[in-house]
């Protein structure tokens, strides 16, 4: 039985307005100019494929539904589980399945900590027992490095052959759209002369190829990142927060973008007492410390949820409707930038000679704001939305250390690090679940950091170094 | 100047009482006392008589704005609105959940937090600015560009990694500093010097390239030009025109920084131990202290005004291009 969560919809309306923008974009030259430079910047590709990447396994992960159970109820219709899967769950079966009686280091296969075994002769030994199904399969201990440099081996040469695959259909379909000859398109991507920076994103791509393929050959005999507290896989942990990092970053924004547009645009574009008005709202919710504001509404929202059990079936729903509130939550306290940005660009246009002339012409006001001004404020909204991706992923982090982020079930990265902050205490330390969280992490912001600079950089019409940044949600403070 | 300080205080008072207003809406009327009082016996079936005396303790047990059985003023003041927000506007905080008084704890509290956050913020000045001017003055080299490149890898770790880190780096590895803990007095130091660095570190990213962008920006400028152009040297261009110019945009944002210093730092405090009000606040939303927490948001909320206040007025005295209207 499909089941849509609540963030399911607006992950997927947002693929479906991505896909439309730049089918639009693609018919309107103005528009694909600012693109074009974004796609000529090395860093920004390469972080784009990286981003892609992890889009791909958050969508992956956006598909619900509760498997049927074996049996029927009275009415002979089909019993469903309680528990509600995504697809990336199936694709990932044996990482959900196969979890260990507690910590495991990556690629282990003995348990870290001793326990009393009972041996066949009654004798009781403490030792380190083998794992449950981390190198099961190994008959003798000593093959263990052996068999996963082996493992890791075949993982990377499959890798790199996919790669060389795709490589050659890519430069192949290349040279046919482009009309010209597959092997002096290739010398010249190889030389780094084409405007899109091929090179890069072959390179790239073979990167993630190759610790993709490794990685997966490896996670199914072994715990490659090792398992947490309870025995669960730190990969699939890490796989699931994804998703959750992916929701606040871009479903933040989405909230966000409605209120800011529409209050900033009609601060800077009427003046008078709605301009008053709203820059008060704007600056009497920006007094409030983001993160005090941010807790104060979540522990309200905690009561609400409370109060209401019976709205959601399912713990899954409980924790994802959590997580669409703290979106909402965090949007309605980080509006209050890009509005302020939109109302002076929009206090700037309203007197330009165009929008002058439109006005003489008797266009109405709501005409001349949807036809003259939102297009020429739209590179700021854009320029907004990837810059505040990365901050969201890393506020999200310390909310849910502070213990006002996402619902404690819901795996991210934020209950990640908080569940293994105690363990570093340890001797000897649990470090590979930290160590999993801050790699995830890492990559996940630089490559939107990345990402959103060379945006930025093709799209800010002052053509300088750097800019003023947009302001960070929830700065660590 | 004096005119314009005071209509800028007065722009001041209808802000905070739109926060208080936000606050009340927030703790009282999206959720009555009652939920309060639920959430805090904890039980779901709390006997009615048991949510009565929770709320006649703390005081909820008034009506929300309108106090009809009390004749005179005390229809007015004895209310929730007047006893639990209006009163804010004095700094009277009233009790915590627990019965101790949230204005004691929070002048006692101050302290460790303003030890924490001075330190912090002065040395952290210092080393931004002068990193991100030693960037701009090799702008377009090698030096800059991996500068930049440091500056967004740090920007992209989170502030968490930087305190665990920290901690299990220095502390636990090399035994140089107690891993968390508070004294009072002069040995406060040897407890302060990790969370000062953590604090530099944690910010070095963002704020450098920051301040980077506004020194190359004024380096663009035709007066920068003209003081190449008749012979100064480049160093006496970068000290004597940049880093003067270059300063009020970041003068303005750091003066505006300096109230809040006083709420400290959330992260820091509670993982270093240090009793501050940063700490102070994180038990309280862990707990769910609703008054705590109420308390600090209006403090909060009033700092940042002051913050925004102080701004104004330093950058007008600053740039004397800007009129007082």
């Amino acid at each position: 039985m499909p089941v849509v969560l609540w963030t399911d919809v607006p992950v997927w309306l947002l693929v479906a307005i991505t896909l439309g923008y730049f089918a639009y974009v693609r018919r309107h030259e103005y528009l694909a100019a600012p693109w074009r430079r974004v796609v000529r910047s090395a860093p920004g590709m390469v972080a784009l494929v990286v981003l892609l990447a992890f889009a791909a396994v958050g969508l992956v992960d956006s598909l619900h539904f509760r498997p049927a159970l074996e049996g029927k109820d009275q009415k002979g219709g089909a019993v469903y589980a309680v528990e509600v899967l995504s697809l990336l769950d199936v694709a990932v079966m044996p990482l959900k399945t196969r979890t260990e009686r507690t910590y495991s280091a990556p690629l282990a296969i003995r348990s870290f900590s001793k326990e009393t075994t009972e041996l066949a002769d009654g004798g009781i030994v403490r030792e380190f027992p083998r794992l449950r199904f981390g190198g099961a399969h190994l008959k003798d201990e000593a093959d263990h490095g052996r068999d996963v440099a082996l493992t890791a081996l075949q993982g990377i040469v499959l890798g790199a052959f996919a790669w060389g695959l795709a490589v050659w259909f890519a430069t192949a379909a290349l040279a046919r759209r482009s009309r010209v000859a597959a092997g002096a398109l290739w010398t010249s991507i190889r030389r780094r002369r084409t405007d899109v920076p091929w090179l890069a994103i072959y390179l790239s791509v073979l990167a993630l190829a190759c610790i993709a393929f490794p990685v997966a050959l490896l996670a199914g005999k072994y715990h490659v990142l090792g398992t947490d507290k309870v025995g669960q896989d730190v990969l699939y942990l890490s796989l699931k927060s994804i998703r959750t990092g992916l929701v606040i970053g871009t479903l933040t924004t989405l909230v966000t973008l409605p209120f800011a547009v529409l209050l900033g645009i009609m601060a800077g574009y009427f003046k008078g007492w709605i301009d008053d008005a709203i820059q008060y709202l704007y600056t009497t919710i920006n007094s409030i410390p983001g993160v005090l504001l941010i807790a104060a509404a979540v522990l309200i929202m905690q009561v609400y949820i409370d109060k209401n059990p019976e709205l959601f079936p399912t713990a899954a729903q409980r924790a994802d409707f959590r997580l669409l509130l703290l979106c909402a939550i965090l949007g309605a306290t980080t509006w209050t930038g890009l509005a302020r940005l939109l109302r002076g660009e929009s206090l700037k246009l309203r007197e330009l000679e165009y929008i002058q002339a439109a006005h003489a012409l008797g266009v109405r006001h709501g005409r001349v704001i949807t036809r003259h001004i939102l297009p020429n404020v739209m590179h700021i909204v854009l320029i907004a939305l990837v810059m505040d991706f990365s901050g969201l992923v890393l506020a999200e982090a310390v909310l849910s250390y502070v213990g006002v982020g996402v619902d404690p079930s819901m795996n991210s990265f934020g209950t990640m690090i908080n569940a293994a902050r105690l363990e570093m205490a340890r001797d000897p330390m649990v470090w590979w679940t930290l160590a999993a969280a801050f790699a995830f992490m890492f990559v996940l912001v630089l490559a939107a950091n990345l990402f959103a600079d060379a945006v930025r950089d093709a799209f800010d019409p002052r053509v300088r170094v750097g800019g003023a940044p947009v302001p960070q949600a929830g700065a660590p403070g | 100047v004096i005119a314009y300080i005071f209509r800028r205080f007065l722009y001041a008072i209808p802000i905070l009482i739109g926060v208080n207003l936000i606050t009340f809406g927030l703790f009282f009327v999206v959720n009555t006392p009652e939920d309060m009082a639920r959430m805090q016996l904890g039980a779901k079936r709390v006997t009615p008589d048991a949510i009565e005396k929770w709320k006649a303790e703390r005081g909820y047990d008034r009506p929300l704005l309108w106090n009809g059985a009390k004749a005179g003023v005390g229809r007015l003041a004895e209310t929730i609105f007047f006893q639990k927000s209006a009163k804010l506007f004095a700094f009277d905080f009233g009790n915590a959940d627990d019965g101790r008084s949230i204005g004691h704890e929070i002048r006692t509290r101050m302290w460790p937090s303003l030890a924490l956050a001075i330190p912090s913020f002065l040395v952290g000045l210092a080393v931004y600015v002068s990193f991100a001017l030693m960037l701009a003055f090799f702008r377009a080299t090698y030096l800059d560009f991996w500068g930049v490149v440091l500056c967004v890898a740090l920007m992209s770790v989170s502030a968490l990694f930087y305190i665990i880190g920290g901690q299990y780096l220095i502390s636990k590895l090399w035994s140089l500093v107690p891993i968390s803990g508070y004294q009072p007095g002069p040995d406060a130091a040897k407890f302060l010097v990790l969370p000062v660095l953590i604090a530099l570190a944690a910010g070095f990213g963002a704020e450098v390239r920051l301040f980077r962008t506004f020194f190359l920006e004024e380096m663009g400028k035709d007066y920068v030009r003209t003081a190449r152009a008749k012979g100064l040297a480049e160093t006496a261009v970068l000290f004597g025109h940049v880093l003067k110019n270059g300063s009020i945009p970041i003068l303005t944002g750091v003066v505006a920084a300096i109230p809040k210093l006083f709420l400290g730092s959330l992260l820091a405090e509670s993982f270093f131990g240090i009793p501050g009000l940063g700490s102070y606040t994180i038990d309280a939303i862990q707990s769910q202290d609703f008054a705590v927490v109420r308390s600090m948001v209006f403090l909060g909320a009033a700092l940042t005004i002051l913050g925004y206040l102080l701004a104004d007025i330093s950058y007008t005295l600053v740039d004397p291009r800007v009129r007082f209207e």
